[in-house]
């Protein structure tokens, strides 16, 4: 028999994935060997994708958000000073608050202080590259870090990264999870690139550009960009039938 | 730029790659960069935490049948009662407070190999049906290559009875790709169970979208 029954907590709003990469991409020749080829099997949330890892201020430290300051050793990380800030809001425009977003990158000569990066870019001894933060009661991050430098990588014979942040997220529920890359307004870069350019729809991935926020700068110190991130929100459920599934 | 949709909803971010140097962003020590006094990501087992203690294991193999040696894993389950560690579980149930029931850990970078030492959980809620759910583990994976986090579920092979049950395993239409769900438990080291993930090919994982 059909009941109609209250829920525990809200539904997620199904994931639009005509807006996210495909899982093959050719033009990004490793997701050929790694991107499952069947289809994902499509499940009514459940209890543990509603739920998620609840992380406490107490957790991180004073200067963890500060990569001008987080790694510096004799002195200070050479390139340009930059702040990025924004905030991290839900499909329903409400915002996160207190969730923990991370962030690495490559220092100013897009070098990545990691043990697998061959490329001739040199590590800067006051440089780490990565940070992290809480939201705050707004939904609001901000980093303090260098512009990261372009750099090559082997795909096609000549394929450059334009600058780029990579960026993990967590929601209030497992299901928003989410890892990115954010990029910066007006590189020539951009279109070329090949990990972009896996996202098929052109409006999609300008929402991972970042704009300049000359409002936000520091003057005679550090320039600022802005950048949004919007997670899967919350459908609350009125009414429904008792279906198969979790 | 994000603009609303007609109706105000704001589009979700898209996906992109973790791309190969993850491990520097989300387990620098693991990666041997020390940066951060407090790592997260590792499953704290106190003395007060209940359940039966599990070491859960297994390789990623890519498309040709090679292991993925840059990888990165999140689990996240629920405690030996079988509720998680989130005020969205309210359910009248115990509840061990100490367990956070979430870990994260890379593949190792010679061997392939990612390893979890948890407590095995409990028998889980519907949220929309009756009865419950056969005791599971999500896990998330990225890595270069793979452009959209990929989310799997570890069941236990000693959990025959409450497999045979689970909505969720008897929605698989094709008996051989449940398999695919079950980790095997091996003797060598106590309560190791071993789950291998294959991202391609006959014995492709099953992935879900929620």
């Amino acid at each position: 028999m059909l009941g109609v029954h209250l829920m525990t907590g809200d539904d997620f709003i199904q994931r639009d994935l005509a807006a996210h990469p495909l899982p093959i991409s050719p033009g990004y020749k490793t997701s050929m060997f790694r991107g499952p080829t069947r289809p994902p099997l499509s499940l009514k949330t459940s209890l543990a994708d509603l739920t998620g890892p609840v992380f406490g201020a107490e957790e991180l430290g004073a200067r963890d958000n500060d990569l001008i300051l987080n790694y510096a050793k004799e002195g200070l990380p050479i390139g340009e000073r930059i702040i990025i800030h924004g905030r991290v809001l839900d499909s329903n425009a409400r915002p996160l608050r207190g969730v923990l977003v991370e962030i690495w990158q490559a220092n100013a000569s897009g070098k990545y202080r990691h043990r697998n990066d061959g490329y001739i870019g040199t590590v800067d001894p006051n440089f780490g590259g990565c940070g992290r933060c809480l939201t705050d009661g707004d939904g609001r991050y901000v980093f303090r870090t260098i512009k990261p430098g372009p750099y090559p990588f082997r795909n096609k014979v000549n394929d450059w990264r334009p600058a780029h942040m990579h960026f993990s997220v967590f929601g209030h529920g497992f299901a928003q999870r989410l890892i990115t890359q954010m990029y910066f307004e007006g590189d020539p870069l951009i279109r070329h690139d090949s990990i972009l350019n896996t996202i098929p729809d052109e409006a999609a991935r300008d929402r991972l550009v970042a704009r300049l926020d000359l409002a936000a700068s520091v003057p005679l110190d550090t320039l600022a960009y802005r950048w949004d991130i919007v997670l899967r929100g919350t459908r609350a459920t009125r009414f429904e039938n008792k279906l198969q599934g979790n | 730029m994000i603009t609303p949709d007609a109706l105000g909803y704001l589009p979700e971010t898209p996906s992109q790659t973790a791309g190969p140097f993850v491990h520097i962003g989300l387990i620098p020590r693991q990666a041997g960069f020390n940066i951060f006094e407090n790592n997260l990501g590792s499953i704290k087992l106190g003395p007060e935490i209940e359940g039966e203690r599990i070491h859960i294991e297994g390789r990623i193999y890519d498309g040709t049948g090679t292991v993925i040696r840059d990888a990165l894993v999140e689990i996240w389950q629920a405690d030996s009662f079988g509720r998680f560690n989130h005020p969205a579980d309210n359910a009248p149930r115990p509840y061990d407070a100490p367990f956070r029931g979430w870990g994260r850990t890379g593949t190792d970078f010679e061997t392939g190999t990612w390893s979890f030492a948890t407590i095995k959980p409990g028998r889980i809620a519907r949220r929309h049906g009756e009865g419950s759910l056969a005791p599971h583990i999500l896990v998330w994976i990225v890595a270069r290559g793979i452009n959209l986090g990929l989310l799997t579920r570890l069941y236990f092979e000693d959990e025959a009875a409450a497999n045979a049950e689970d909505p969720v395993l008897r929605l698989i239409e094709q008996p051989e790709r449940r398999k695919t769900l079950i980790a095997q438990r091996v003797n060598c080291a106590g309560n190791t169970y071993v789950f291998d993930i294959h991202l391609q090919g006959p014995a492709e994982t099953v992935f879900f979208e929620v």
